[in-house]
């Protein structure tokens, strides 16, 4: 460790552009002291897919709440405390036996930041968000999630202001495990739609 | 001119598999959440709306769009509105980079000037047959083209939100409702997979009556 810190590895050409432009708006003020650490924390420890998890959790054990969720979807996961930008419209989409639901965003990037924190790089990246919507059975296919033929797929393309979170199907054999027990069974992916529990 | 910009991706073919890990950080190098910051903090400092936040991205160089990754964009926008406001130069951003520092192309569109009266009640209700305009704007809309042309069924109605092809281009503002619409997927692609259907979500402006 100490030889890296006298002789550091030298900045890549991106980390200097990036170094260079948090030179000249810090030196005209306009990057206040701990911005970077402050708009970036919340995301690295408050928010991520653990807080959807704990809304698909509360669904499945309480089945008013379920259905205020899929009602009233933003109102339902501010009752858990959930809420803030990328989170202010939300529609919960539920799968079922004979309905598959996915979310992409084909223009940028747009997810559901209170509960699921930002999105993963496939789901930034052109491949992803140019074939979610043209194939999407052979693509979920290709991630491991294959379907049968007769389920139904629905895609959300989030290219407005609503955001969406996907509603998993309760996985069987877990009749006697607590919420908190189920909250740790849910992925990321399946909340996005790219797996089935 | 560059219209349809290389953004809209939703449809193309070419790409190859997803390089999907069910676990990853939430930034892969430290560069990463410093750029993501900067978009956010040059957006506060000029007041930009989301629309020319996103427009910011989607003026990249094709070539450059695609071959960087997300947090570039960001970087690449940040440094774009940052020059186009005034509050740096290229040349001092090159200067302090010491090499080239690429920015997106030029806002192509005019400013809005006269946006129209806002919309306040809904012109589609539930299960309303649409179609959505066909046309290619020079500027910001989020109106994927893939949809553009074609037909669906209004399965939402959303709430009433700013216009992003008029925010995107001057202070000018217009409150239009959204609609969630839904495609089946054969009406979308030719190759277009059974027992798939694909909803996005438009502005009121985006639709004609079918």
């Amino acid at each position: 460790m100490s030889d890296d810190a006298h002789h550091p590895a030298p900045l890549s050409p991106i980390e200097l552009r990036v170094a260079a432009l948090e030179e000249l708006l810090t030196e005209q003020g306009l990057l206040p002291d701990g911005f970077i650490d402050e708009v970036n924390r919340r995301f690295e420890s408050q928010t991520g897919p653990m807080n959807g998890a704990k809304v698909v959790a509360r669904a499945w054990v309480d089945a008013e709440y379920r259905a205020r969720l899929l009602a009233e979807g933003t109102a339902a996961i501010a009752e858990l405390g959930f809420g803030g930008p990328e989170g202010h419209h939300m529609v919960v989409v539920e799968n079922t036996d004979a309905v598959h639901n996915v979310i992409v965003c084909t223009l940028c990037s747009c997810y559901p930041w209170p509960v699921l924190g930002l999105p993963p790089s496939w789901y930034k990246d052109a491949p992803y968000r140019a074939r979610m919507v043209r194939e999407p059975r052979a693509l979920l296919a290709e991630m491991g999630c294959p379907l049968p033929d007769d389920v139904e797929i629905r895609v959300w393309d989030s290219s407005a202001e609503v955001r969406y979170l996907v509603l998993p199907q309760r996985p069987p054999a877990t009749d006697g495990m607590t919420e908190a027990e189920l909250a740790a069974l849910v992925t990321r992916d399946s909340m996005i739609g790219v797996s089935r529990l | 001119m560059l219209v349809d910009g290389i953004h809209d991706l939703g449809g193309m073919q070419g790409f190859g598999p997803v390089a999907h890990s069910p676990a990853e950080p939430v930034f892969h190098y430290e560069w990463e959440a410093v750029a993501r910051a900067l978009l956010m903090g040059v957006a506060d400092a000029v007041d930009a709306s989301g629309g020319e936040f996103r427009h910011a991205i989607e003026r990249m160089a094709p070539d450059h769009y695609l071959t960087s990754g997300y947090y570039e964009h960001w970087l690449t926008a940040a440094a774009t509105l940052a020059v186009e406001h005034g509050l740096v130069t290229r040349s001092e951003l090159e200067a302090r980079a010491g090499g080239r520092f690429p920015l997106s192309g030029p806002v192509r569109a005019e400013p809005v000037v006269d946006p129209g009266p806002d919309v306040d009640e809904p012109r589609f209700a539930v299960g309303d047959q649409v179609r959505v305009r066909e046309w290619h704007p020079p500027g910001h809309t989020r109106c994927p083209r893939y949809v553009r042309g074609k037909a669906g069924v209004v399965v939402r109605v959303d709430g009433i939100h700013s216009l992003p092809d008029v925010e995107a281009h001057g202070s000018a503002r217009r409150s239009e409702p959204t609609y969630s619409v839904r495609f089946a997927a054969a009406d979308l692609w030719l190759d277009g997979q059974r027992g798939a259907c694909v909803h996005v979500d438009l502005w009121d402006s985006y639709l004609e009556r079918l």
